[in-house]
C-alpha cells in the first residue's frame, strides 16, 4: 500500500505539473506551431567483468570468488517541444544482466546447479523530465524494475533541479524509493526441516523477506570560470528490512556455523566534490572526491583523477586512476574470529577493511555529421577497459562498449 | 574550495564551448554505469556520484 501511494503520489505531481505549464502555453503562445515526439538519441551498452578471489562470504571468509557477468542495456530517450519550446523527454531502457558465480554453487554443495549459481537479471525502466526553457528548471520523475532468480525490486524516483538565469549554477535533488523483495535461501546444513531450496522444482517454500531504501541526493553546481566547473554532492540514504544475505555463512571462534546476521537498518550519508578543469586546447582534468560514512561504522575515501586528451572535439583518450580507503563495519571479523556473544556478525570482505585501485583507459570516437566509420546512424563510439584490484586479493577486469546511435 | 567560488566569474553562454564539452560534464558517463555497479557491490560505500544506493541484491 505504502509503495502505491509514493509511486502514485510522485507520478502526479510531475505530471499536473507539465500539464498546467502544457495549458498555459495553449492559451499564450496558440500560434506557434506543435512539435513532434523525436528520436533523440539511441544507447547501446554492453560489458564483460570478470573477478578472481578467495574470500567468499558464502562459504565464510574463504572459497572461491569467481565471478563472470555479461551487462548489456539499451535505452531510448525521446524529446518533444511544446509550443513554448518547453522539452517534454522521454526515457526508456531495458538492462539484462547475464552472471555466473563460484561460491554461489556453494549453498548447496550437494548440486552442481544450486539456485543463483548462474542466474539472469533483468531491469527495465522508464522516466519523464519536464523542461521548462524560460524558467530554467527541470522536474521529473520515473519508474523501474529488476528481477533476478531470487530478487525482486521495485523502484520510483522524482526529481527536480533550477539553474541560474546565466545558467551558471543549478541546484538538483532527487528522492529514490527501491521496494525490494527476496527469497530467504539458507545454506544446505542451516535449513530447518521442510525448508526448501529455492529451487523451482523444489515443493517445499522458502520465505520471502523485504528490503525497501530510500535515498535523498542533492547537488549544487557551479561554473567558476571559462575552464573550470564543480558540483557538491550530498546525499542521504535510509535503508530498512533484511539487510544481511541469508546463505552467507559465518564461522565462529567455537566452530558454530549460523547464517549473516546484519541489523534491520542503515543509514548511509556520503559526500562527494567533483571539479572538472580545461587545463589547456587538449587537455581536461576530471577529479572526483568522496567521503562517506554510515550506522554500521563504515567511512570510506574515494579519489579519483582522470586526465582526458583530447585529439579533436570529437576523439578522446582518457585514463581514470581511482583510489579508494575504506574501515571496516563493526560487525566484520573473518573466519573463526565471531564470538558467540556477538547481536550481528559478518564474514564478507565487502564489509572489510581494504584499499582498493581501479585504473580505467577510455577511448572516445564521435562524428555528429558523417557518422564513426562512415555509419551514418552511428554518433559515438567509446570502448574502456578497467582493472581493480583489492588489498584483500580480489581482483578483476572489465570492458566496456558503447554505442551511440542518433 | 570557498577561494574558488568566492573568485568565481559570470560566463556568458558563447564563452562555454569548454564548459559544455563532452569531457567536462558533471556527471558519471554512460559508459562508466557498469564500472559504478560493479564498485557498488564490491564495497561497502556507496552514493554521492549519481549512482544508485538501493534496489537489487548485489550478493555475488
Amino acid at each position: 500500500m505504502k509503495r502505491i501511494f509514493i509511486t502514485g503520489a510522485l507520478l502526479t505531481l510531475i505530471f499536473n505539473n507539465a500539464k498546467a505549464q502544457d495549458d498555459k502555453s495553449e492559451i499564450d503562445s496558440s500560434y506557434y506551431k506543435n512539435r513532434k515526439l523525436k528520436v533523440e538519441e539511441v544507447n547501446f551498452v554492453t560489458g564483460y567483468y570478470t573477478q578472481n578471489g578467495n574470500n567468499s562470504a558464502v562459504t565464510g571468509g574463504i572459497g572461491s570468488e569467481h565471478l563472470t557477468d555479461v551487462a548489456t542495456s539499451i535505452d531510448l530517450k525521446l524529446h518533444k517541444k511544446n509550443k513554448r519550446n518547453n522539452i517534454h523527454s522521454f526515457n526508456f531502457e531495458l538492462g539484462v544482466d547475464v552472471y555466473s558465480s563460484a561460491s554461489s554453487d556453494k549453498i548447496d554443495p550437494t548440486t552442481i546447479s544450486s539456485a543463483s549459481m548462474g542466474d539472469v537479471r533483468v531491469y527495465p525502466s522508464a522516466s519523464y523530465n519536464y523542461n521548462n526553457v524560460e524558467s530554467n528548471y527541470n522536474v521529473g520523475g520515473g519508474l523501474s524494475f529488476s528481477k533476478e532468480f531470487d530478487y525482486t525490486s521495485y523502484g520510483s524516483f522524482l526529481n527536480y533541479s533550477k539553474a541560474s538565469k546565466d545558467n551558471n549554477r543549478e541546484i538538483s535533488l532527487k528522492f529514490n524509493v527501491f521496494f525490494d523483495t527476496w527469497k530467504v535461501i539458507l545454506p544446505l546444513e542451516l535449513r530447518p526441516p521442510g525448508y526448501g531450496s529455492g529451487s523451482e522444482n523444489d515443493k517445499n517454500l522458502v520465505d520471502n523477506k523485504p528490503r525497501n531504501s530510500y535515498n535523498l541526493s542533492s547537488s549544487f553546481s557551479q561554473v567558476i570560470n571559462k575552464n573550470i566547473q564543480l558540483s557538491f554532492l550530498m546525499d542521504l540514504g535510509y535503508q530498512e528490512g533484511l539487510l544481511g544475505t541469508s546463505f552467507q555463512r559465518v564461522y565462529f571462534d567455537n566452530g558454530m556455523e549460523r547464517i549473516e546476521k546484519l541489523p534491520s537498518t542503515r543509514i548511509k550519508l556520503p559526500a562527494g566534490l567533483r571539479a572538472n578543469i580545461f587545463l589547456s586546447d587538449n587537455i581536461v582534468l576530471r577529479t572526483f572526491y568522496r567521503y562517506y560514512t554510515d550506522s554500521w561504522k563504515v567511512n570510506a575515501n574515494t579519489i579519483s583523477i582522470e586526465p582526458v586528451y583530447k585529439i579533436s572535439a570529437f576523439t578522446s583518450f582518457g585514463l581514470l586512476l581511482r583510489i579508494h580507503h575504506q574501515n571496516q563495519a563493526e560487525y566484520f571479523k573473518p573466519i573463526s574470529q565471531h564470538s558467540k556473544t556477538d547481536e550481528f556478525y559478518t564474514s564478507d570482505f565487502d564489509l572489510s577493511t581494504f584499499d582498493s585501485n581501479l585504473i580505467v583507459a577510455n577511448a572516445r570516437f564521435s562524428a555528429p555529421n558523417d557518422g564513426v566509420l562512415g555509419l551514418k546512424k552511428i554518433n559515438t563510439v567509446e570502448l574502456r577497459y578497467g582493472f581493480y584490484h583489492r588489498v584483500t586479493g580480489l581482483s578483476s577486469h572489465i570492458i566496456t562498449l558503447l554505442l551511440k546511435f542518433k | 574550495m570557498p577561494f574558488a567560488i568566492i573568485s568565481c566569474t559570470s560566463v556568458k553562454e558563447y564563452q562555454k564551448s569548454k564548459i559544455n564539452d563532452v569531457d567536462m560534464a558533471l556527471t558519471t558517463k554512460k559508459s562508466e554505469k557498469n564500472e559504478t555497479n560493479f564498485i557498488l557491490y564490491r564495497e561497502a560505500s556507496s552514493g554521492a556520484n549519481g549512482g544508485k544506493t538501493g534496489g537489487g541484491c548485489g550478493c555475488n
